[in-house]
């Protein structure tokens, strides 16, 4: 049976048609899902995408993580359904608590649009199997408000536990501790991640295709292929 | 109408790029007694009957600051003029 992968488009949401159309790339059945509707359609995972949902207002991520269609997928996130949020998506998950620490402009204060080469860390999350642990990805990142911060004991924990699942390397494009680009829950289902996999799925468009590997990870998540 | 204000600032260890930006700007004016701007956020709430500052926290806490790197406080405005305000 086709994996169902739900991806939610918020007011001011950008990047959810990329994040569809990767995923039926790598082989899914896409279900849109609408920020006002705390349905979930019956879908197998969820992917809450970039952009700007309710003009970053407050803070990023800040409304969004109040809208309907996040209670369910906090509690569902909580019961084991695979998340991953990408980069505003992985502000509201920071915002909805389901991922530690916060997500604060850049240091630098500019919005960086770069493609970056990050390491994959984890390879052991619902979104990351597909790519062997220490393997290096080229991926576009594009944020404003990506610098990712945590006390030094929740930023241990996570080193200790292996939940951060990626990290910047050849310059670090936003001033995130210890170069953290993308963490993980300790259950491994709810991921995220700054950069955008995304935007690199096709020759044409992307400046790699390794960004597919976090929409096939899913897949063979979901049929149950160990990692 | 009395109105509740909420300060949130981002706590004392948490980077302001913000701030030292503006910071680094004020010898641009002449200021070379400053050592440190911060940056943060003044919210200001009518409710509908009396002040509540219990429920102006809960507020704060939920929505308007994230704890994780921010921290709030709640006060009633002065009665006439919320707070102070510009001449």
């Amino acid at each position: 049976m086709t994996a169902r992968i739900g991806v939610v488009t918020f007011p001011g949401s950008l990047d959810d048609r990329d994040a569809a159309r990767a995923a039926r790339i790598a082989g899914a059945e896409v279900v849109s899902l609408w920020h006002d509707d705390p349905d979930l359609h019956g879908v197998d995972a969820v992917v809450l995408p970039g952009g700007f949902s309710y003009g970053d207002y407050l803070r990023c991520g800040a409304i969004a993580r109040f809208a309907p269609v996040m209670g369910t997928i906090a509690a569902g996130a909580r019961a084991g359904l695979p998340v991953l949020g990408i980069c505003n998506g992985f502000q509201i998950l920071c915002e909805a608590h389901l991922l530690p620490g916060a997500l604060t402009r850049n240091q630098h204060l500019h919005f960086r649009n770069r493609d970056q080469v990050l390491r994959i860390e984890s390879a052991g999350t619902a979104w990351t199997n597909a790519y062997q642990p220490g393997q290096e990805i080229l991926i576009p990142v594009k944020n404003g408000e990506g610098c990712y911060v945590a006390d030094e004991r929740t930023l241990d924990e996570l080193e200790a536990t292996g939940r951060v699942v990626a990290r910047y390397l050849g310059g670090n494009p936003n001033g995130s501790l210890r170069d953290i680009a993308g963490i993980s829950n300790e259950a491994g289902n709810v991921v995220g991640l700054m950069p955008h996999p995304e935007h690199a799925v096709e020759a044409l468009t992307g400046p790699s295709l390794d960004g597919l590997g976090f929409f096939t990870s899913i897949l063979k998540h979901l049929a149950g292929v160990p990692a | 109408m009395p109105r509740v204000v909420v300060d949130v600032m981002l706590k004392p260890e948490i980077l302001d790029p913000q701030g030292q930006a503006v910071a680094n700007a004020l010898p641009r004016l002449g200021v070379t007694d400053v050592s440190s701007v911060r940056i943060g956020r003044r919210i200001e709430i009518e409710f509908t009957g009396q002040p509540d500052l219990d429920r102006a926290r809960e507020i704060a806490d939920k929505l308007l600051a994230n704890p994780v790197i921010e921290d709030f406080s709640v006060r009633v405005a002065d009665a006439g003029h919320a707070g102070e305000s510009n001449p």
